[in-house]
């Protein structure tokens, strides 16, 4: 076994670290605040190569692997859970679905500029009344004259207002038992027809773009159905399964974010003529914290291992994205408790975390959902 | 142009750091590239853009070395080049290190070497200014500006906070100053290109020179970390009182007057 990282993804850990204290973490608090979608940093990020991390270099991508795209994750979810989260979401959500499953030419037309950061890439999966139960989904797609004439309406759909394009799952059909067909197809935000709005307030991850989009009458040729017609379901349940991994990378980022502040404060901070990280109960905390990031990332890192490797790794994403996004929110919790008063405040940072890491609870299946996908790969 | 770049891999000062026996303990601490190594690394990268030619880097280290050569592959550098003294030299100085840069040197056809002004972990600033002697070739250190015009070079430099303008000629040395330039991030598709790129390892066998050849001319007698801080004294009372206490300890117990 061998837990060392490539020479290619500790260099690429350093330079994200850097890049995100130097650049993102000083603007942190005021991206939270203004709710603000930083879109210089996505364009400097573009820059580094950092959006084309899993992808080949012949559709603009770095040619790297999952695991370092986990640590740039990682990284910047440290310093800063909007960044994190649009990140994650252009590449596991906007860019990936195009990857796996797309023709050679829509990987050239519509891959390579979300690969080297020209444009961002969404995933318009999630309804009004189809969450959880993606399944439900009410947008419908149908076939006139070559063209997919698309109706429909989807809700809290990362970074789709600065979205070139956006992969919109519609009913395109129903199979011999009378079960809607579910297909993904590429919707280039210019099309007549597509409304965006991002009027949503959010608790958290306040600087990612969130949106709604309206689908009236859309139309798109033929040839922008994405992979097999008739397996959408399965294509997007697939790429969830990979999402899981950067939404657990990022949850692991908060988490390691905040026991790092938690731990330089409890240093720092004295009461009863102490620093208060020599009483055991702020030390047990501080171990427990530490006990957790460690472990979220093992599980993080197994994962994203996995899926290099080209192993089944759908339970373990869903480990992965279960434990470390319950990790973030208690450690983040826990960092605010250490921090007293102060953690209360804005300016202490450990309050935002603890706001940015409940969306991970929720977004890319919420906990319960990711507590159904481990079941049934026990076998229940 | 030929350009070559002084590289040492430096602990992070930053971080924390533990000495024991009066040497720094390896184990734990962060290595990093010398900061003003970085500064010589992207303005070596610029004159290529802007002029052509080719990019070595060059450390004398140990085997861990090639993390930081990577990084400055992977930031643009062309080639590296690691002469690795951990099997034969024990103790080393600026002397040393000099004299393994002069003997690689000794066949290269060189326009340009850039260093940095200082290593932030022994500051002795000497490696570049003694290297360019030993070559004879001339000097600029603290550079925060460098114009190449065929063979006239035009330099700024930072003297103490004033700017001196210098004229000089190629080949040449500069040592460089915070201020030249500004890093940039090794990105992506640089660090995935800089595993092909090669990466030479020399040992002093190679370079023709013994290891009594480059035996240190210092020796280190000590090494300690300053004294703690310790905590301020708020005087109070009169304030006549307060001068008249003040002078007293001044004189009496830190003896500075
Ligand atoms: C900031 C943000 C960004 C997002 N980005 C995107 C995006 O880019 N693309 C996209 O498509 N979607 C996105 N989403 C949507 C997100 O994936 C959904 O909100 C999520 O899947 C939950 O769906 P829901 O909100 O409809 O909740 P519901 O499905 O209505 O769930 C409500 C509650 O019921 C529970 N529940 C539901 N079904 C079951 C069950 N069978 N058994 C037990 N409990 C159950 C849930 O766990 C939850 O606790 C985003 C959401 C947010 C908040």
């Amino acid at each position: 076994m061998d837990f060392d990282l490539t020479k290619e993804q500790e260099m690429t850990q350093k330079m994200v670290r850097t890049f995100a204290e130097e650049v993102i973490g000083p603007r942190a608090i005021e991206i939270d605040k203004e709710a603000k979608f930083p879109e210089d940093i996505f364009k400097e990020m573009g820059k580094l190569g950092l959006l084309g991390i899993p992808f080949p270099e012949a559709y603009g991508g770095s040619g790297g692997d999952t695991l370092a795209y986990a640590l740039a994750v990682e990284e910047i979810g440290r310093v800063c859970g909007s960044t994190g989260l649009s990140y994650a979401a252009a590449v596991s959500l906007g860019a990936s679905p195009i990857y796996y499953f797309g023709t050679e030419e829509q990987k050239q037309t519509y891959l390579t500029p979300l690969a080297t950061g020209e444009a961002l890439g969404s995933f318009g999966l999630t309804e009004p009344n189809a969450g959880s139960d993606a399944g439900g989904t009410k947008t419908t797609a149908t076939l006139q004259n070559d063209e997919y004439v698309i109706n429909g309406e989807k809700c809290f759909i990362t970074n789709a207002s600065y979205a070139k394009t956006i992969i919109v799952t519609a009913v395109t059909g129903k199979d011999q038992k009378g079960k809607n067909i579910i297909s993904a197809i590429i919707v280039p935000t210019d099309t007549d027809g597509v409304k965006i709005k991002n009027e949503y307030d959010k608790m958290g991850v306040r600087g990612s773009d969130t949106a709604e989009i309206v689908l009236e009458d859309v139309r798109v040729p033929r040839e922008n159905l994405l992979g097999d017609p008739e397996k959408g379901f399965k294509q997007f349940l697939y790429t969830l399964d990979g999402g899981r991994i950067s939404i657990a990378a990022l949850a692991l980022g908060i988490a390691q974010g905040s026991l790092d502040k938690a731990l330089k404060y409890a240093k720092e901070r004295k009461q009863f003529g102490q620093s208060i990280s020599s009483f055991q109960s702020i030390q047990f905390k501080l171990a427990d914290m530490a006990m957790e990031v460690e472990l979220a990332r093992n599980i993080v890192w197994k994962a994203a291992w996995l899926k290099d490797n080209n192993r089944a790794f759908t339970k373990e994403s869903a480990f992965a994205k279960l434990y470390a996004s319950e990790t973030a929110f208690r450690t983040a919790n826990e960092a605010i408790q250490i921090h007293g008063g102060y953690g209360y405040m804005r300016e202490y940072e450990v309050e935002r975390y603890l706001r940015d890491a409940k969306l991970l609870e929720i977004g890319e299946g919420t906990s319960e959902v990711q507590r159904m996908v481990i079941a049934r790969q026990l076998g229940c | 142009m030929n350009i070559y770049v002084l590289m040492k891999k430096t602990f992070d000062t930053e971080e924390k750091i533990a000495v024991n026996n009066g040497k720094i303990e390896d184990d734990g601490a962060e290595f990093i590239i010398n900061p003003y190594d970085e500064y010589a690394m992207e303005e070596a990268i610029k004159q290529r853009e802007e002029h052509g030619g080719e990019v070595t880097v060059v450390t004398v280290g140990n085997e861990d070395s090639e993390k930081q050569l990577r990084t400055a592959l992977a930031m643009g550098a062309d080639k590296a080049v690691l002469i690795n003294i951990e099997e034969d030299v024990e103790e080393t100085d600026q002397f040393t290190t000099v004299k393994i840069l002069e003997a690689f040197f000794d066949d290269k056809d060189v326009d340009l070497i850039l260093a940095g002004n200082v290593a932030i972990d022994q500051a002795s600033g000497q490696v570049g200014p003694r290297l360019a002697e030993r070559l004879n070739i001339p000097y600029v250190t603290t550079i925060t500006d460098l114009q190449i015009k065929g063979e006239t070079v035009e330099i700024e430099r930072d003297v103490e906070g004033d700017i001196e303008k210098v004229e000089t000629t190629l080949p040449l040395l500069v040592t460089c100053q915070q201020g030249l330039n500004e890093p940039r991030y090794p990105s992506l598709p640089g660090i995935m290109k800089a595993k092909k790129k090669p990466l030479e390892e020399l040992e002093l066998d190679d370079l023709d020179l013994e290891e009594e050849d480059v035996e240190p001319k210092t020796k280190t007698i000590d090494v300690f970390l300053p004294p703690e801080k310790e905590a301020g004294r708020v005087l109070e009372g009169e304030l006549d009182d307060q001068v008249k206490e003040l002078v007293s300890l001044l004189n009496k117990e830190s003896k500075v007057i």
